[in-house]
């Protein structure tokens, strides 16, 4: 295995784009990420996309988008591994150029979710459950991880304003991020106060559903260094999955999977969760957020919402998460948000976070999560001087 | 029409049966012909009672299409006597007067109707315990 950087990002800006297709979303994504990159050629495609069958009735991704963005012949194939399509794809290429199989490999995520309005597109988002079982009752995502805050509550003594700071610090961040969706900030009395959708889980507790693509260009760190450009490495690249039906899992307030990532990355990246200068996580509900600090060990465990609401989490905190924006505040666009989190960190760690910048960020994590937390990827990027 | 995909499930729809491993008697709900707790095989049926008490619930108001009728409508992880946990609509009760720990029983009803002549989807819900006879369906 060698070791593999990232030398070009590109994303479009979150939002409902009614105008824009899958296909100019990610021509979008991949031209700036190829103007970064400035290479000759490109060996492999990797599209993460969670739902363009459902939404759009468009199904290989990879070849449309190859030939769409000029790359006609290009091995290409779409990743779907629901909410964490992205980070699946994005592994995909690392594995692909680490093994010396590929060495350019393009990764893109691209979702239109504004396709589809209403009880059809959370009857899309729903695919993501267990079918059978979760499903078939009626039962959807935000719902699952409305079960997980409701026992969270419980047995963590928790209220609702009490996970208010997760939303409130992603509408900080996103605030100043001109990929963003929102731009407005958040307070804990509106939090507190807003419509329910799948109680305890509010309006403004759960990110919204939005299109966006985001690419990133994989290389050998070698070959990086031999052009001299300072490029930012993937340490590490982790994969598990956990039973995809929450009441299956062993422990249902536990992030297993991503438990189990996140360990495999830091001994890959050879740190410790205290060596991470910020962290880009799955807050596609803000239980979500804290049992993702807990699970990959940032905090204690049943320590998630405290952490926030102390102040862990901001740009001045001791790990700074959702520094664009998060899910919660740049928008979800399913299986595009896995690679605008790895965007993001690399921006980060680049130095062009602009007013969102982390002083002195070395090392990010990024963490994808699909259909809360079966699956999870976990990224540690570096820079690489 | 998706029949064949609901039908196939009737014995765990309509009766809860699942399974129990013949090594470590660890009861399997739903049945997965493999024990997750040892990894031994597992076929031998087991009918579960039907108690159970909720571990989590929610009441859903963003539902999806098959279920938009029903909406708003409560969900809940229902931890069964015998060890498994499932998870299904909370059904006779009013939304209040839910908590965790609370006792409830499988009765059969009516999942989805899928409009004016699609399919009617029976299968389990759970009630508070205590309501009388389980037969009825409504």
């Amino acid at each position: 295995m060698r070791d593999v950087s990232i030398i070009g990002t590109g994303q479009t800006p979150v939002g409902e784009h009614w105008d824009t297709s899958l296909r100019h979303l990610a021509l979008e994504a991949i031209k700036s990420a190829a103007k970064e990159a400035d290479i000759d050629h490109v060996d492999g495609l990797f599209v993460g996309n969670m739902l363009a069958g459902e939404l759009s009735g468009q199904g290989n991704l990879g070849a449309l988008i190859a030939d769409f963005v000029g790359l006609r012949g290009v091995e290409a194939v779409t990743v779907e591994a629901a909410s964490a399509s992205g980070g699946a794809a994005a592994r995909q290429a690392y594995l692909a150029v680490a093994g010396g199989v590929m060495d350019f490999a393009v990764v893109v995520g691209v979702e239109k979710l504004s396709d589809v309005v209403g009880s059809a597109a959370i009857t899309a988002q729903a695919t993501a459950t267990d079918s059978d079982y979760e499903a078939a009752h009626g039962v959807t995502p935000l719902a699952i991880a409305a079960m997980m805050m409701r026992r969270y509550m419980h047995e963590y003594d928790a209220a609702l304003a009490d996970f208010a700071s997760f939303s409130v610090n992603a509408h900080d961040n996103a605030a100043t991020n001109p990929y963003a969706m929102f731009h407005n900030k958040l307070s804990v009395r509106s939090f507190v106060k807003a419509p329910l959708v799948a109680d305890p889980i509010n309006l403004f507790d759960a990110a919204a559903p939005a299109d966006g693509a985001a690419a990133i260009i994989l290389a050998p760190t070698a070959w990086a260094r031999e052009r001299g450009d300072g490029s930012i490495r993937i340490a590490a690249s982790a994969a598990a999955t956990d039973a995809l039906a929450l009441a299956e899992r062993r422990e249902p307030l536990w992030l297993a999977a991503a438990e189990k990532s996140a360990g495999a990355a830091y001994r890959q990246a050879g740190v410790t969760p205290g060596h991470i200068h910020l962290a880009e996580l799955h807050d596609a509900a803000t239980v979500l957020a804290a049992l993702s600090l807990e699970a990959c060990g940032f905090v204690e465990r049943g320590g998630g919402v405290n952490f926030a609401k102390s102040g862990g989490i901001t740009r001045e905190g001791r790990l700074p998460i959702s520094t664009l924006g998060g899910l919660k505040g740049r928008g979800d666009p399913g299986g595009a948000t896995g690679v605008y989190q790895l965007v993001e960190v690399a921006q980060q760690l680049r130095g062009q976070a602009g007013p969102n910048q982390i002083a002195h960020a070395r090392v990010g994590l990024a963490q994808s999560l699909g259909a809360n937390g079966a699956t999870a990827i976990t990224h540690i990027l570096m820079k690489d001087e | 029409m998706d029949v064949p995909r609901h039908w196939r499930l009737k014995t765990q729809r309509y009766s809860l049966i699942g399974e129990e491993c013949p090594d470590c008697k660890n009861k399997i709900f739903p049945p997965r012909d493999v024990c997750p707790e040892c990894g031994s095989p597992a076929h031998a049926p087991f009918v579960f009672s039907g108690r159970g008490e909720v571990f989590s619930f929610s009441t859903i108001y963003q539902a999806p299409a098959s279920h938009e009728e029903q909406a708003p409508y409560t969900v809940a992880m229902v931890k069964l006597a015998e060890g498994p946990m499932v998870t299904a609509q909370l059904t006779d009760v009013n939304r209040d007067e839910i908590k965790i720990g609370m006792p409830v029983e499988m009765v059969t009803r009516a999942l989805q109707s899928n409009g004016d002549r699609g399919m009617i989807v029976y299968g389990y819900k759970f009630r508070p315990l205590g309501l009388g006879p389980r037969q009825t369906v409504s």
